[in-house]
């Protein structure tokens, strides 16, 4: 199969994956809120009936608000073309690493918030300032756990790092791995909006933080936005899958390695969800103003992941 | 680990959706098989106090619980009327929350639902004919299902959504 | 390209306040800019040598020298880059001052200041360059004080003719130190530099920094940023901010790397400090201004610090002899300030352009002014979104750059220096992250939502003159994000000489990818653009194709069934920096006032409240305070020398030159 398939299959198995992963966990937190909850494919029937529903737009919007969810959506989908989610040997390797993964997800955090900005309600604007607040102080983590990776790899290449642990298996239990795969598990959970930095299921605009930019967005937008989040837990749990335990990620693009590949990730991504599943159980969503104590603690985690890499090298 | 082995010792508490119950529940306007196609199996519903005394929101409140559990159904409470299929409005509606109350119809996007709750929604219950009070529900919004009660248990509000899905006269 | 300058600023004076003067200004800045575009890329990318000398001019002092190499033709094609939009934005803009004698002047210092600062790096001897560094400064303090009606203007250009001044006497001293007999061209230097001690190396490179450092505007020499830049004319504040700074840089690449050929780690881990400080500092401060060009100002202070870390660390790499890591920071840092040029300018020319429109820069009184100024709101959008450093624009590909060139600095043998670098990598993405919520800020608080004043509402589109000048630096900003494959070779090889004798050169598949050494790294910018753009639009046309069918809904603003939306009821600019604000407290000390009036009647009822706040300037009050005290105390001390007297005065001559003498005769004798 040419290299080049992979690219749009990559796209499409992210796309058909990422809804189910939000009901999956939401599964998961309904049995450990002793309920029976909805089943698992139940974002899709959502997503289904919001492509369907009328756009009611303000009268105070301008275009950016009609552009913002497609380049939210463009951008997220855009990243599941960099990520090594199925296969080692990336089509477009040479186009863009970890770095650019990381701000092209930020290109969509920006247009997010702009678009919380656009229509003029308060709660858009409160949205829109945490939203940028959290995403900048998760920042620095990133960088310096992307570089603990890169320097035990010796690129900051995704496809590099996934394949150096699959050469060297000792390597995923490498203290500097262990520590960044932490640092990175806490930022995911703080820039996919997830408890205890932000409540996906509450109701109450005061306490929120992704959900208070979207609270003006309906239909086929809001249906693009809420899908283009869950790529975005899709992406984050993708590296966190497949450049830390990477086994079983097809190394060469035969059908079969291919299928055993989307088999493991499922797996892995299921596993990811039950962790979350269960943090969200138990912990209680942070004070806004207890949020940097939690970033800083990944970015310590990281600067101890980046110190271990350099002197076990 | 003592959260998660209390949870592992209660198991799943949800109790099956007892019979449909006609006394209580009014089908007053017919919902078209378009949307009971569509919000067959995900509403959002966005409920709205228009002046109720809470009684209604205690039982609404009581929906979300893992014993009544609504999202069994594909319903999920939600914030913002713009993401919401279906309002469902409790209390007389008192004069200072008409105008809002209009407001939240026109945000939500079509096709669109309403249930109102409990006696007050229907005939302003005990209020009727006060000096804070509009009028019912329906004098303000189109209602699709009154379901009475004061207030109605959440079993029959559950019942009353579903009846504006699932009805259809042949 | 003198001759265009030249003719501009005559031009300006001679036609009177017309139209016909702001045109033909204009044309000569836009054709001397043109010539300097070519010239720098004649020496840059075909390697043409550029050499003259003018002995005559100014004999007695030694001659007047110009050359371009490589590092000077990046800057002089910096400079003509953004001063031909610039010039003709100016056009446009410079309509507010028909009819008075301001626009005389604004026309021709314009093109003095353009003149004297494309001169800066061709010259090749101390005198020529100290000549036009100080003619720059002054062009520039005279454009300043364009609009001084105010108390803050004229402060602004106190400060800022104060610190260019020190500036100038500490690069004075450095070249002195060098070649105490009387500084010549820069080759001399070179040789003298090389002969000398240690010490007074160091004590070379500090005055060095100091004085370029207080041009480019590092911290702590900062201050005179945030006062001057508002207060200028638009287009001025972006060429100030676009070139005049990066000057700063310039001298510094050509004093410490060139003449002084390098120095021990300390200096790079200095600059790399201060750069970083600055980084930070300076996105901390812009993210709590109101003032949308204050804001600017202390977003190029953030920049240069981003600079000055690239910079710092080719110092560091070419002392620990990795001349390869060397040449890769010294071009991403070299592409940065080119980027920076760029949508600096940009940014600039759009908040000329609201305050053209509002007659205000207070984004607290902004607002919607998407709708009334489409044009600008875009370009502004561009520049912003390049300036946060996201893909697929400029900001993003130098910032991507300098990330990966201060990686190997991890692997130095030196804990101290791994240290740093780490430090410095964890400080540069902070920036990255604030600079990204201070643009959301910038744009969005100025141009969406609803109008928060009637000026706001009443605002009209920029001229189609200042919108060209808009459109050509957008342009710039993406074509050097999708061309950086084919300028990053060029950079590196003016960066390569300077950082190491003959080391290899360290980069850049040319074709659509970059590549750091050692295929450490490799992006293409092209190919995250072309990607980004048609999963956006295949996105766009399945929505279209397979989405719903029923038309679009207008209808108000959600707010929870309230009766009525004010713009009293949108977030403010100071409420969106709330968060950070609380977050950074140790560093604000924020400061609040809040009065109450209550009704006469009965203080249950409150009138109106007042609400004052104010963040601690720390560097106003505890660094340059206590000096501008103490020298306060002692100009009033020799004030006392002042008599009025002219006996007095008789007598002070009288004595100096019976002193002066005396000397001669003691010292002729030996």
């Amino acid at each position: 199969m040419s290299v080049w398939l992979l690219a749009p299959l990559q796209a499409s198995v992210a796309l058909l994956l990422a809804p189910g992963l939000i009901g999956a966990i939401r599964w998961m937190k309904a049995r450990l809120q002793n309920r029976r909850g909805s089943p698992v494919w139940q974002p899709y029937l959502e997503l289904r009936k919001l492509f369907a529903k009328e756009v009611v737009v303000s009268s105070n919007a301008s275009w950016l608000f009609h552009a913002a969810p497609f380049i939210v959506f463009g951008s997220t989908v855009t990243v599941t073309l960099l990520v090594p989610l199925l296969a080692v040997p990336l089509p477009f390797a040479g186009a863009g690493d970890l770095l650019v993964v990381v701000y092209l997800l930020l290109l969509g955090t920006f247009f997010l918030a702009l678009a919380g900005l656009d229509p003029g309600s308060p709660f858009g604007g409160m949205g829109a300032s945490r939203e940028m607040t959290v995403a900048a102080l998760a920042e620095p983590t990133m960088a310096l756990a992307i570089f603990a990776l890169a320097w035990g790899a010796g690129s900051t290449d995704l496809g590099q790092i996934a394949s150096r642990i699959l050469t060297i298996p000792s390597e995923a239990l490498a203290p500097g791995h262990v520590l960044a795969f932490a640092a990175i598990f806490l930022v995911t959970l703080a820039e996919t909006g997830r408890l205890p930095v932000d409540n996906p299921g509450t109701h109450l605009e005061l306490t929120m933080i992704h959900e208070a930019m979207v609270l003006e967005y309906s239909g086929r937008y809001l249906a693009l936005i809420e899908w283009a989040a869950s790529l975005k837990l899709l992406v984050f749990f993708t590296l966190l899958a497949n450049l830390f335990v990477p086994w079983g990620v097809a190394a060469a693009l035969t059908p079969g390695a291919l299928l055993w590949s989307v088999l493991t990730l499922a797996l892995k991504l299921l596993a990811l969800g039950g962790a979350v599943a269960v943090v969200e159980t138990h912990i209680a969503k942070l004070r806004l103003f207890r949020v940097p104590e939690l970033l800083s603690a990944s970015f310590i985690l990281a600067l101890l992941a980046v110190t271990a890499s350099f002197l076990l090298r | 680990m003592g959260l998660l082995s209390k949870i592992l010792r209660t198991g799943i508490v949800t109790e099956p959706l007892p019979a449909g119950d006609s006394e209580v529940v009014h089908l007053v306007r017919e919902v078209d098989a378009e949307s009971r196609r569509l919000f067959g199996r995900a509403l959002g519903i966005r409920e709205v106090d228009a002046g109720s005394c809470n009684g209604c929101e205690v039982e609404i409140t009581g929906l979300m619980s893992p014993v009544y559990d609504s999202e069994r159904f594909g319903f999920h409470f939600v914030a913002s009327p713009r993401h919401a299929d279906l309002l469902l409005v409790t209390g007389p509606v008192t004069r200072n929350m008409e105008v809002p109350l209009r407001k939240t119809y026109e945000a939500t996007p079509a096709p669109k639902l309403v249930v109102a709750v409990g006696d007050c929604a229907r005939t302003c219950g005990v209020f009727a004919g006060s000096y804070a009070v509009a009028g019912s529900v329906d004098s303000v919004i189109p209602v699709n299902v009154f379901v009475d009660g004061c207030p109605p248990e959440p079993a029959q509000i559950l019942q009353g959504i579903l009846a504006a899905l699932r009805s259809g006269r042949a | 390209m003198v001759s265009g300058y030249a003719a501009g600023a005559a031009a300006a004076l001679v036609f009177g306040t017309g139209a016909l003067a702001r045109w033909a200004s204009a044309l000569g800045a836009i054709v001397g800019a043109a010539a300097g575009v070519a010239l720098a890329a004649g020496a840059w990318v075909w390697g043409a040598a550029f050499v003259l000398e003018a002995p005559g001019l100014l004999g007695p002092a030694g001659g007047m020298a110009f050359s371009l190499d490589g590092l000077g033709a990046v800057f002089l094609g910096l400079t003509s880059l953004i001063a031909a939009p610039s010039a003709l934005y100016g056009a446009g803009y410079s309509r507010t001052w028909d009819g008075r004698p301001a626009l005389r002047q604004v026309g021709f210092m314009l093109n003095v200041f353009l003149l004297t600062m494309s001169l800066v790096p061709l010259a090749d001897g101390a005198l020529t360059f100290l000549l036009f560094w100080e003619g720059m400064s002054l062009s520039s303090y005279f454009l300043v004080l364009t609009e001084a009606d105010g108390p803050d203007v004229v402060e602004a250009g106190q400060w800022y003719l104060a610190m260019t001044q020190i500036g100038l006497a500490c690069l004075l001293g450095a070249f002195l130190l060098i070649q105490s007999g009387g500084p010549g061209s820069f080759a001399s230097l070179r040789a003298a530099a090389a002969e000398l001690p240690a010490g007074t190396r160091d004590a070379v490179f500090a005055l060095a920094l100091v004085g370029f450092g207080g041009k480019a505007g590092l911290i702590p020499l900062h201050v005179w940023l945030p006062r001057a830049h508002p207060a200028a004319p638009s287009h001025v504040s972006a060429l100030m901010s676009g070139a005049m700074i990066k000057m700063g840089v310039y001298g510094l690449l050509r004093v410490g790397l060139d003449v002084l050929g390098g120095g021990p780690a300390w200096w790079g881990a200095l600059v790399i400090g201060l750069g970083a400080l600055s980084a930070v500092l300076g996105i901390l401060y812009a993210l709590t201004e109101d003032d949308i060009k204050r804001l600017l100002a202390y977003s190029s202070v953030e920049n240069i610090g981003v600079i000055m870390l690239g910079v710092g660390a080719a110092f560091l790499f070419k002392s620990l002899g990795m001349p390869q890591a060397g040449a890769l920071a010294l071009a991403a840092a070299l592409f940065h300030a080119v980027n920076h040029a760029a949508f600096k300018g940009l940014l600039f020319l759009g908040a000329g352009a609201v305050l053209h429109a509002t007659g205000t820069r207070d984004m607290n009184h902004l607002g919607g002014l998407i709708r009334g100024m489409p044009w600008t709101a875009a370009l502004f959008l561009v520049g912003s979104v390049a300036i946060a450093g996201l893909p697929p624009l400029n900001g993003f590909v130098s910032e991507w750059l300098l990330f990966q060139s201060l990686l190997p600095g991890i692997g130095v043998p030196s804990p101290l220096v791994a240290v740093l670098m780490v430090l410095a990598l964890g400080m540069l993405a902070l920036t990255a992250g604030l600079a990204a919520a201070c643009f959301v800020k910038a744009f969005g608080i100025t141009f969406l939502a609803i109008p928060r004043s009637p000026e706001a509402l009443a605002a009209h589109e920029a001229a189609w003159s200042m919108r060209v000048g808009m459109v050509a630096l957008a342009g710039a900003c993406l074509a050097l994000s999708v061309g950086a494959s084919v300028i990053l070779p060029l950079l590196s090889a003016v960066a390569v000489p300077l950082v190491g004798p003959a080391a290899p050169a360290p980069v850049f598949n040319v074709g659509v990818t970059l590549r750091t050494p050692e295929g450490f790294a490799r992006m293409s910018p092209l190919l995250v653009a072309a990607g980004l753009g048609l999963v956006v639009l295949a996105t766009w046309l399945a929505v279209r194709l397979f989405g719903s069918r029923r038309p679009l809904r207008v209808g108000e603003t959600w707010g929870c069934g309230r009766v009525v939306q004010t713009p009293r009821m949108e977030y403010t600019s100071t409420a969106f920096a709330e968060p950070l604000r609380r977050i950074f407290a140790a560093f604000y000390r924020p400061s609040e006032d809040v009065s109450i009036d209550f009704h006469p009647e009965s203080r249950y009822f409150v009138q109106s409240i007042s609400y004052r706040s104010a963040i601690e300037p720390w560097f106003e009050r505890y660094l340059y305070a206590p000096v501008i005290a103490r020298v306060r105390l002692w100009s009033e001390r020799v004030l006392a020398l002042q008599s009025g007297s002219v006996h007095a005065y008789l007598t002070y001559l009288v004595a100096v030159l019976v002193l002066l003498l005396g000397w001669l005769a003691v010292t002729g004798r030996r």
